[in-house]
């Protein structure tokens, strides 16, 4: 993956509206976070192989980015804490936030076949 | 070492729970000749240290957590990995008859003498929870004088505790090379760690590090037990 080259990405969101297209959204602090911290309330999320349309993709300038997608049928998805992105050998969107420790925070990919398993 | 066993079967959710806390046991085990079946129920698939900047993707990570556990079963001695199937984080979810049913097949076509996994109540990991309530459910539905032995890891914070200390601890001195090769195996999860234990020993640490002293397991409490039936 390489870091969020705003005009790549952007051509890439582009790319995707108007389709059918499968979503995975992710978040997360781990399953640990409480274990380690007891003080840490424990959220996330957790989405796959979800049918989408948007004829809307945006990515924001500021860093770590947000990407949202707005969709045909009056919904919304999007992802706060985007670092990095990659279109992948299966023609896939994949980005990822990826954190100051090396974990991965978040993740948004966009494929216009389901994502395996 | 522990007792003799006829055959083991080791049942947890995710690539590298063997390493940390039964890697020794099971290498000793595996020495002895003692067959073991490791039935890990997922990849991997939803785990983090994917690295900043990153060395995979959400995509690829299963496969090389595969490859991770392939090396990590090799380094131990385990020959008898069966992958189970199910997706990382979601175990708790699946339908919870099916679940036992899983543990009653593998134990009706092993007969082992001894099952090792999980505390329920006191395995921190949702994964970890569902995994040990489906084993101990299976067990329990056994008679008796049937039960294999049941080897349970607990590290929960409250653990101590409520549980007292593990009435099983056992030397894994003669084994830590084994153990160091299999936590070595699952290096896109252990690494942050391993390189913290380097760290460790460049700055003068004498004091052996206890993954590679003991490892520690509850005997199930059946008279205790975590619910009243399922």
């Amino acid at each position: 993956m390489e870091t969020v080259n705003l005009q790549k990405l952007q051509d890439l969101l582009n790319s995707f509206a108007n389709k059918d297209v499968y979503i995975h959204l992710e978040t997360t602090n781990g399953a640990y976070a409480s274990h380690f911290d007891e003080k840490v309330f424990n959220a996330g999320t957790f989405i796959r192989n979800v049918l989408i349309r948007y004829e809307l993709g945006k990515v924001t300038p500021d860093v770590p980015h947000r990407v949202g997608l707005k969709l045909s049928n009056g919904g919304w998805v999007y992802a706060q804490g985007i670092t990095h992105f990659e279109l992948d050998d299966q023609n896939r969107l994949l980005m990822a936030g990826h954190g100051y420790d090396g974990k991965l925070a978040i993740a948004l990919e966009i494929s216009e076949t389901p994502f395996a398993y | 070492m522990l007792q003799p066993e006829r055959q083991i079967l080791v049942v947890f959710p995710h690539p590298d729970d063997e390493a940390f806390g039964v890697s020794g046991t099971l290498a000793q085990y595996a020495k002895a000749g003692t067959p073991i079946t490791y039935a890990c129920l997922t990849l991997g698939e939803m785990g983090r240290n994917l690295g900043n900047p990153p060395f995979t993707t959400r995509e690829e990570l299963p496969l090389i957590r595969k490859k991770e556990l392939q090396a990590s079963c090799e380094a131990i001695g385990i020959k008898d990995l069966r992958m189970m199937g199910l997706r990382d984080k979601t175990v708790e979810f699946e339908d919870d008859e099916e679940m036992v049913a899983m543990m009653t097949n593998l134990i009706e076509e092993l007969n082992p003498s001894l099952i090792i996994t999980f505390y329920p109540n006191y395995a921190v990991h949702p994964d970890h929870e569902a995994t040990a309530r489906a084993v101990i459910r299976a067990v329990r539905r056994m008679p008796e004088s049937d039960r294999p032995r049941l080897y349970c890891v607990a590290f929960a914070n409250n653990t101590v505790a409520e549980l007292g200390n593990p009435d099983i601890i056992n030397d894994i001195h003669d084994v830590r090379e084994e153990k160091m090769n299999s936590m070595r195996a699952h290096i896109s999860q252990t690494g942050w760690m391993l390189q913290e234990e380097e760290k460790r020993k460049e700055e003068g640490a004498t004091a052996e590090n206890n993954w590679f002293t003991n490892e520690h397991f509850y005997s199930y409490r059946f008279d205790e037990d975590f619910e009243d039936s399922f």
